[in-house]
C-alpha cells in the first residue's frame, strides 16, 4: 500500500513488475523506431544487417539520408517556419489574454472564460474542417463580390497557422495566467512608487517576472505545433509540413529514412525539454 | 476619471485580441459549419436548408454504425486506460520514493515529448507481419510463420491506450500525490484492510482526478485520426476517418459537415455530462491535464 | 513651522464604509511619526493615499507645503517601504536600489556610485551583487529602505515593514531603524499595530481606530495622559474594570464595578455624569503590593487577595492576583528582593492612589480582547 505498511514479498515483487512491464510498453516503441534509424537495410524491419548512418547522410538512392531528401527537409522548414508563426502568436495572444482575466473584471467575464477553454475540448478534425468551411465560404463570399482572389484562405500555411493557433493559445493563456495569478501586486505599486511610468512597470518588473511563463509557453506551443497532426491536415496545402510528409510516406511504405527524421525529432524535443528545464531551474 | 478612461481603453486593447480570436476562429467556423451541415444539394449550384445530410446519416448504416463503434471503442479505451494506468499512477504517486518518483514521473511523460506519428510508427515496426514481435514469436517457437498484429481492433486499442495514457496518468497522479499518508495509516490502524482502504478511502479521494483523466482520455481518443487509421488500416472504420473521406476524398463538404458536427455533439455530451455526473467545472478539470 | 505632510480633513469612503473620517495633522520635518491602531483602522488607507495609491474623496495632502492630489504616485517626493518589502526577485541588490535612479534617467557611473554609497550607509557594502532571496529578514529590511533613501524622498512612508519578522529580530530592528531615520534625517511615517514598536520608535504616535485619530502625542504622553479609553487600553499594559459612576466631583470620580467593587479614580476626557458607563484602568507598575491581608496604607484603593500565579520575567516579572470579588489583577513585582518567595495562595494587599487610576467613557472596542 505504502512504504510504511507492510506487505507479503510477492505482492510486492509483482506489483513493482507490473509497473516495470507498464514502462517497456511505454518505452518500446520510442526505441524500436530509434534503433532501425540505423540499420543498414532498405526496410525498417529485421533481420539488422549491420550499424549505419547512411539513413542520415548517405546521398544517393535507394538509401537517400535525411539530410539529402529534399522533401523532408522541405517538411522541416516548413514545420519550422510554422512553429515559428504559432508560438510567437500565441504567446502575445496567450498573455494578453492572461492580464485580461487576471487584472480585469468585465460582464460575461465567466462566460468568455468557459469559451476560452472550449478550443482544448473540440476535437482537432473539427476544429481543422470549421475552419476549412468557414475561410472557405470567406473567399467564396468575397471572390463573388468584390472579384478578389484571396489566396490565403484558401487552404496552405496561413490555415494551418491559424488553426493550430487557435488552441495552442488557449493553452499558452492558461499558463501564463498562472504565473500571472501568483504576481504579487505590490512589486508593481513599489516599481510605480519609486518614479516608474506605467509602462516602466510593465516592462521592467510584471514581464520581467511572467518571462519563465512565456518561455515555457512558447516551448510548449512549438512542440505542440511542431507535432500537430489533427488540425493539420484538414487546412494542409501544397506545402505540406513535417508530419504530413511523414504520413504520406508511411503510407506509401516506409523506409529507415522515416526513423531517421524521429530520431532527429526526438533529440530536438529532447533539447527543448532539457533548456525548458535549466531555464526553469535557474529561475 | 482619467484614469477610469485609460483602464477602458487597456481593457479594450487586451479584448480585442481575445474577441477577434475567439469570433473567428472558433465560434463563426463552428456556426458556419453548422449551416453547412443543413444545406443540402437540390441541384448544380442550388441549395436548400434542411435536415437532409442528418437523414442520410441515420438512414446509411454503415455511417451511424462508425460512429457507434467509435464511441464505444473509445469507452473501452478510457476504462482500459484507466486500469491500466491506475496502479502506476499510484506507485508512483504513493510507493516511489523522492528521487525514482520524479524519474518515474519524467519517464511517463516522455512519449508525449515524441510526435504521435513517430510512436505509431514505432508500434507498426513493432506489430507488422515483418515486425519485431513477429520475429521473436517466431524465434522462440511460439508460431511457425509471419503473423500479422497489425489491422485488427484489438491493436487499435491498444495504440489508443498507449496515446492517451499520459492524460490519464498526470491528473492521478497529482490527486494521488494530495493524499496523505496519514489516511492510509489510520485506514489501517482502524482496522482496514488493502481492499477495504483503496474503495473507502484512496478512489474516493482520487474521484477528481479519475473523472478528469477518463473526460479529456475520451475525448481526445473519439477526436484521434492517426492511430486508428494506421494501426487499423483501411477496415479501421474511425468516424474522424470518414469525416476526412467525405471533405477531402468525396469532396462532399455537407455530409462531412454533419458528420463533424455529430461527432462534437457526442463529445461534447459526454463530457457535459462526465462533469455534471462529478459535479466539477469544466475549468479545473481542463486546468488540471 | 515647517512641515513636511499636512493632512487636513481627510476623508475616504469605500460603498458604505467610511475608512477613513477627517482626519488631520501635520508631521514636523526629520521626524518618526507612527499611526498605530488595530487592523481594520484606516491606517493603510491613510497611507496609501499619501503614497497615491488611492484618492481621498475630500480633504488635501501637501507635501512641504504643496497639494501633492493631483500627482501621480510615480512623481511624488514620497516612498514606500511595503508590508513584504516587494524587493524585485528579478533583479539582484543593487538592481533594485538602482531601479528609482534608473527611472530618473540617471547616468550609469552616477547611479554606481549612488547605489555603493547606500550599500554602505546602510552597513552593506558588499551586498550589492547578491540576489534577493540570498539576503536574512534584516538585510532585506536595510536593502527596502535604501531603495527608496536613494532617492531622496520628503517622505519615507513605512507598512507594517516589521511585521513578517520573527520576535527577537524584531526587537533588533526597532533600534535599527530608529537609528536609520535619525541618520538620514527624513521624515518617517510609520503605521503599525504593534504598540511597543510605535512607542520605542517614534517623535510622535497617532492613535487611530474606526478612520479618525483619537490621539496624537509622544509616546510618553500616550502613555502617561491617555485622553480617552481606547488609547489608554490599546498602549500599554492595564488593568481595566467596566462600571458606573455613583459620585463626583471636579476632578475625581467614584465608580462602582460590575462586581460590586467601590473605587475612586481621576476622570479624563469628555465630562462624566452620574450613571455614565466607563471604564478604569490601571498601570500594574502603578499599584503597591504587601504580603497579609492587612496592608496599611494610606492610597484611595484598597484591595486584599490572593496570589495565584507569578510570571517570572526578570524585571518585568508580573503576580497574578485574585481578590475576594473574583477578578483578576496583574501587578508589577517589586524589584526588591523581598517578594523572591512569594508562594502561590499567599494572602496580598494591593493598593494604588487615587491620580493613577483613569476614569473614560466606556469604550466596546476594548471589550472583546479581554
Amino acid at each position: 500500500m505504502i512504504p510504511s505498511i507492510s506487505q507479503s514479498p510477492f505482492l510486492r515483487f509483482s506489483y513493482a513488475t507490473y509497473v516495470g512491464i507498464f514502462f517497456v510498453y511505454l518505452i518500446a516503441p520510442l526505441i524500436v523506431v530509434a534503433a532501425f534509424a540505423f540499420n543498414d537495410s532498405i526496410f525498417p524491419s529485421l533481420p539488422w544487417e549491420g550499424f549505419t548512418f547512411d539513413w542520415f547522410f548517405n546521398d544517393t538512392e535507394p538509401k537517400l539520408g535525411v539530410f539529402h531528401d529534399r522533401s523532408i527537409l522541405k517538411g522541416i522548414s516548413v514545420s519550422f517556419f510554422v512553429a515559428i508563426c504559432v508560438t510567437l502568436l500565441s504567446i502575445a495572444v496567450g498573455t494578453s489574454n492572461a492580464f485580461l482575466f487576471e487584472r480585469y473584471d468585465f460582464r460575461f467575464k465567466s462566460f468568455a472564460y468557459i469559451l476560452m477553454l472550449l478550443p482544448l475540448v473540440i476535437p482537432g478534425v473539427i476544429l481543422g474542417i470549421s475552419i476549412l468551411v468557414f475561410s472557405n465560404t470567406l473567399a467564396n463570399g468575397i471572390e463573388d463580390s468584390l472579384n478578389w482572389d484571396l489566396e490565403f484562405l484558401r487552404p496552405g500555411l496561413v490555415l494551418v497557422v491559424l488553426g493550430q493557433f487557435s488552441f495552442i493559445t488557449t493553452i499558452a493563456t492558461l499558463v501564463i495566467s498562472a504565473r500571472l495569478r501568483k504576481f504579487d501586486i505590490s512589486l508593481e505599486e513599489a516599481a510605480y512608487n519609486l518614479g516608474g511610468s506605467k509602462f516602466d512597470v510593465l516592462r521592467t518588473i510584471t514581464l520581467p517576472y511572467l518571462r519563465p511563463a512565456m518561455f515555457g509557453a512558447g516551448v510548449v506551443a512549438f512542440l505542440m505545433s511542431f507535432e500537430n497532426f489533427n488540425t493539420t491536415l484538414m487546412l494542409v496545402g501544397s506545402d505540406a509540413p513535417l508530419t504530413i510528409t511523414m504520413y504520406d510516406r508511411l503510407k506509401e511504405g516506409s523506409t529507415p529514412v522515416l526513423n531517421a527524421v524521429s530520431v532527429f525529432l526526438m533529440v530536438g524535443s529532447a533539447f527543448l525539454a532539457l533548456i525548458s528545464i535549466l531555464f526553469q531551474k535557474e529561475k | 476619471m482619467d484614469k477610469d478612461i485609460s483602464r477602458r481603453l487597456t481593457l479594450w486593447l487586451l479584448l480585442t485580441p481575445f474577441i477577434l480570436w475567439m469570433l473567428l476562429l472558433v465560434v463563426i467556423p463552428h456556426i458556419d459549419m453548422f449551416l453547412l451541415s443543413i444545406r443540402e444539394k437540390v441541384g448544380p449550384r442550388q441549395y436548400e436548408m434542411g435536415l437532409g445530410n442528418y437523414a442520410e446519416f441515420f438512414g446509411e448504416p454503415f455511417y451511424w454504425n462508425t460512429l457507434a463503434r467509435t464511441a464505444i471503442m473509445s469507452v473501452l479505451a478510457t476504462v482500459l486506460t484507466l486500469i491500466i494506468g491506475f496502479p502506476v499512477s499510484y506507485y508512483i504517486a504513493k510507493i516511489a520514493r523522492s528521487k525514482q518518483k520524479k524519474i518515474l514521473f519524467m519517464l511517463c511523460l516522455l512519449p508525449f515529448w515524441v510526435s504521435e506519428l513517430v510512436r505509431t510508427f514505432g508500434w507498426m515496426i513493432l506489430l507488422r507481419e515483418t515486425g519485431i514481435m513477429s520475429g521473436v514469436l517466431q524465434w522462440i517457437g511460439f508460431v511457425d510463420q509471419p503473423v500479422e498484429m497489425l489491422y485488427n481492433d484489438i491493436t487499435v486499442v491498444m495504440g489508443l491506450i498507449y496515446t492517451s495514457m499520459l492524460f490519464m496518468i498526470v491528473p492521478l497522479v497529482s490527486t494521488l500525490d494530495s493524499l496523505d499518508d496519514s489516511y492510509i495509516e489510520a485506514g489501517y490502524d482502524l482496522g482496514g484492510n488493502m481492499v477495504s482502504v483503496m474503495r473507502e478511502i484512496v478512489i474516493p479521494h482520487a474521484m477528481p482526478g479519475i473523472i478528469s483523466g477518463c473526460i479529456v482520455v475520451f475525448m481526445l481518443t473519439l477526436g484521434n485520426y492517426l492511430t486508428p487509421i494506421l494501426l487499423g488500416g483501411k477496415s479501421s472504420m474511425w468516424f474522424t476517418g470518414q469525416i476526412y473521406t467525405q471533405f477531402i476524398t468525396r469532396f462532399n463538404w455537407e455530409l462531412g459537415a454533419a458528420f463533424g458536427f455529430l461527432l462534437l455533439a457526442l463529445s461534447s455530451l459526454m463530457v457535459w455530462g462526465g462533469l455534471r455526473l462529478s459535479g466539477q467545472t469544466l475549468a479545473s478539470t481542463v486546468a488540471k491535464s | 513651522m515647517n512641515f513636511d505632510l499636512e493632512c487636513k480633513n481627510i476623508v475616504k469612503k469605500f460603498d458604505s464604509f467610511t475608512a477613513v473620517n477627517d482626519v488631520s495633522f501635520s508631521i514636523p520635518k526629520g521626524s518618526f511619526f507612527s499611526i498605530l491602531g488595530p487592523s481594520g483602522c484606516g491606517k493603510t488607507t491613510l497611507l496609501r493615499m499619501i503614497a497615491g495609491f488611492n484618492n481621498p474623496d475630500s480633504g488635501d495632502i501637501q507635501i512641504k507645503g504643496k497639494s501633492v492630489l493631483n500627482v501621480a504616485p510615480n512623481k511624488r517626493p514620497v516612498n514606500m517601504v511595503f508590508q513584504h518589502l516587494a524587493l524585485f526577485p528579478m533583479m539582484n541588490v543593487a538592481e533594485n536600489i538602482a531601479y528609482g535612479l534608473r527611472r530618473n534617467g540617471m547616468v550609469k557611473s552616477d547611479i554606481d556610485v549612488k547605489v555603493q554609497e547606500a550599500l554602505e550607509r546602510i552597513g552593506l557594502p558588499d551586498a550589492g551583487s547578491k540576489r534577493v532571496d540570498q539576503l536574512s529578514g534584516g538585510q532585506k529590511q536595510r536593502i527596502a529602505i535604501a531603495r527608496c533613501m536613494v532617492l531622496n524622498p520628503d517622505v519615507l512612508l513605512l507598512d507594517e515593514p516589521l511585521g513578517a519578522l520573527d520576535l527577537k529580530l524584531r526587537e533588533h530592528m526597532k533600534v535599527e531603524l530608529k537609528q536609520l531615520q535619525a541618520q538620514f534625517d527624513t521624515t518617517f511615517v510609520y503605521i503599525t499595530h504593534d504598540q511597543s514598536e510605535a512607542l520605542v520608535m517614534s517623535d510622535q504616535i497617532a492613535v487611530m481606530n474606526h478612520g479618525v485619530f483619537e490621539q496624537v502625542g509622544s509616546p510618553q504622553e500616550l502613555y502617561y495622559n491617555p485622553q480617552t479609553a481606547f488609547v489608554a487600553g490599546f498602549v500599554g499594559d492595564s488593568n481595566r474594570w467596566h462600571g458606573r459612576v455613583v459620585d463626583l466631583d471636579a476632578t475625581s470620580v467614584k465608580v462602582e464595578t460590575e462586581s460590586g467593587l467601590q473605587m475612586s479614580a481621576l476622570s479624563v476626557g469628555s465630562a462624566l455624569k452620574k450613571g455614565d458607563d466607563v471604564d478604569i484602568f490601571v498601570r500594574p507598575e502603578s499599584i503597591s503590593i504587601s504580603v497579609g491581608k492587612d496592608g496599611n496604607v494610606s492610597d484611595e484603593n484598597k484591595l486584599t487577595g490572593k496570589l495565584t500565579n507569578i510570571l517570572f520575567n526578570g524585571a518585568d516579572s508580573r503576580c497574578l492576583i485574585e481578590t475576594e470579588t473574583g477578578e483578576e489583577i496583574s501587578v508589577n513585582m517589586p524589584q526588591t528582593g523581598d517578594f523572591n518567595d512569594l508562594q502561590r495562595g499567599t494572602d496580598v494587599t494591593v493598593s494604588w492612589r487615587q491620580d493613577v487610576a483613569k476614569c473614560f467613557s466606556h469604550c466596546a472596542d476594548l471589550d472583546e480582547e479581554q
